[in-house]
């Protein structure tokens, strides 16, 4: 009995489960083919050091420098715009999804009955499916309808990234500490306001640091958009790696590593005034 | 008759916290609820506030049963009910006045919830809570930066504002020291006295239960053990409730006044 009881009884499912994990990561690596020797063969080396050389020095001429700020601007714009239409479908699809809410949970310890978990599952599949497109093809789908132009970007960006907004918040609303929410619950307030007074609280600066890093991803993502044509920098980055002009594409990708130090500072700064 | 319970039974699980309880509480009677650790003290005020629901039996709140309620008219009759918590769950960063003022979120619409999380609307009636309690000075401080018996005190205070027909405390002074335990409590009894509220406290300190209210219930095993007036507590019904737990402790002994033993 005492030998028993000296031993972890967490000890062997661990052990097991890290095996598993070892055992599944070499079929994923002979599936993805990955193979780094390949980085090192001389003929390789060569091609990939004529592509980042062409990229010195970053171009500045005063009309290609006009060009980037409209474009830097147009991606700024598109990135925001998509990211407001996005929140205003997110956050009430997290408070939808999310347990934070759930008058039931308030009452018994956290559980939610079998009615309430079902009656989340339609918004939890309307998020799933929102993010499991990829933007570009929301893209060409809204090319068709509305045309070229940034329009199309705005749209893609707003449906796939409300799908990640909308998972990654409700997900932020159930990890703080629910007993503020539940007291507040059982003190007669709405569900509404039970969650503005016992969770947002707690919950406010990851939200918002999570709100800014999606927003420079937004920043990020209009590259991909600026190949059907949704404007901005990635279609100018598009246009001069057509070119072969890397010193413009060197221009461009200093301006993006400008935006995400800002996007950085700011969402620090946020943080800072929260905590 | 302002609560009654009637053969209520709470499980947690595996662990059956009460077990077909009798209580009656009339309309503004002030109740001590005295009992040892584990005793289902806090499960019953908990089921009083229709925070949990009761695994069988009957419970009955100012003549309506909670558990029969549509959710809407439940939460219109929880408005009129307070719990104060032995810890009070607030957000760290959220600030004082905000955690009283959010006491009458159940009275608010959510309009009015939400303007007054932008410019707090009421600020006096909170200062004048928070000062009741010594805590004026801590008007704007974050819940974060208080000590637990700080944290009791704008516990009680929200409740007081909150303005409720019933109010249920839960351990509500036992990390306070012993002259601002005794200032709470005959605080909180003046304030159930002037407005004829129905108050019911659950307390680890004998000697404040019987200082300050005038019904005892001794709750032991999930059942009531006894319950009368203050005056005719015994020596040996005491015994009795603590009996186990009296190893070396002395718990029971109202001959020293004013010693709590703080237990959380």
């Amino acid at each position: 009995m005492l030998s028993t009881d000296q031993r972890d009884p967490a000890a062997i499912p661990r052990v097991l489960l890290t095996l598993l994990c070892l055992a599944l990561l070499w079929p994923g690596l002979r599936l993805s083919e990955l193979d780094p020797g390949v980085l090192l063969q001389a003929e390789n080396r060569q091609q990939m050091a004529g592509f980042v050389s062409a990229f010195w020095p970053p171009a500045y001429d005063a009309g290609f420098l006009d060009l980037l700020l409209t474009a830097t601007v147009q991606t700024l714009a598109v990135a925001t715009a998509g990211m407001s239409l996005a929140l205003l479908l997110a956050v009430p699809a997290s408070l939808l999804a999310s347990r934070a809410l759930s008058l039931r949970a308030a009452s018994s310890a956290g559980r939610l009955g079998p009615w309430s978990r079902a009656s989340r599952l339609p918004v939890r599949g309307l998020l799933i499916f929102l993010r499991s497109v990829p933007e570009i093809v929301w893209a060409l789908l809204f090319v068709r309808a509305v045309g070229l132009g940034p329009t199309a970007g705005v749209l893609a960006i707003a449906i796939t990234y409300s799908g990640m907004l909308g998972k990654v918040y409700a997900e932020i609303f159930e990890s703080v500490d629910q007993r503020p929410a539940h007291a507040l619950l059982q003190a007669g307030s709405s569900r509404l306001s039970a969650f503005l007074y016992g969770t947002l609280p707690e919950a406010a600066s990851e939200v918002v640091s999570y709100t800014v890093y999606r927003w420079e991803c937004a920043v990020r993502a209009s590259v991909v958009m600026g190949f059907v044509g949704a404007g901005g920098l990635g279609q100018q980055i598009d246009l001069s790696m057509r070119m072969f002009a890397g010193a413009e594409v060197a221009s461009m990708l200093l301006t993006f590593l400008l935006l995400v130090v800002l996007a950085d500072l700011l969402s620090r700064f946020l943080r800072g005034r929260l905590a | 008759m302002s609560i009654r319970v009637q053969g209520a039974s709470v499980r947690h699980g595996q662990v059956q916290a009460l077990s077909a309880l009798d209580l009656q509480i009339g309309q503004g009677e002030r109740v001590a609820i005295i009992g040892p650790s584990g005793a289902g003290k806090s499960s019953l005020l908990h089921l009083m506030a229709t925070a949990v629901p009761p695994s069988g039996g009957r419970l009955e709140l100012l003549g309506e049963q909670p558990w029969v309620l549509s959710a809407r008219a439940r939460q219109r009759l929880r408005a009129r009910v307070g719990l104060v918590h032995q810890a009070p769950p607030l957000p760290p960063r959220q600030r004082v006045v905000t955690a009283v003022l959010a006491g009458r979120l159940g009275q608010w619409g959510t309009l009015r919830g939400l303007l007054n999380l932008i410019h707090p609307g009421d600020i006096p009636g909170a200062r004048a809570a928070l000062a009741e309690l010594g805590m004026a000075d801590k008007l704007f401080a974050q819940c974060g930066q208080l000590s637990g018996g700080q944290l009791q005190r704008v516990g009680i205070a929200r409740a007081l504002y909150q303005r409720p027909e019933v109010l249920l405390t839960d351990e509500p002074v036992s990390a306070m020291d012993p002259v601002l335990a005794d200032h709470s409590l005959a605080l909180l009894n003046r304030h159930a006295q002037a407005h004829g509220v129905t108050l019911v406290a659950s307390l680890h300190a004998v000697e404040l239960a019987l200082a300050h209210f005038p019904r005892i219930v001794g709750i032991r095993a999930g059942q009531v053990a006894f319950d009368c007036p203050a005056a005719a507590v015994s020596e040996a019904m005491l015994d009795a409730l603590y009996a186990n737990e009296q190893l070396a402790s002395p718990v029971a002994s109202t001959a020293s006044p004013q010693v709590q033993i703080p237990r959380c």
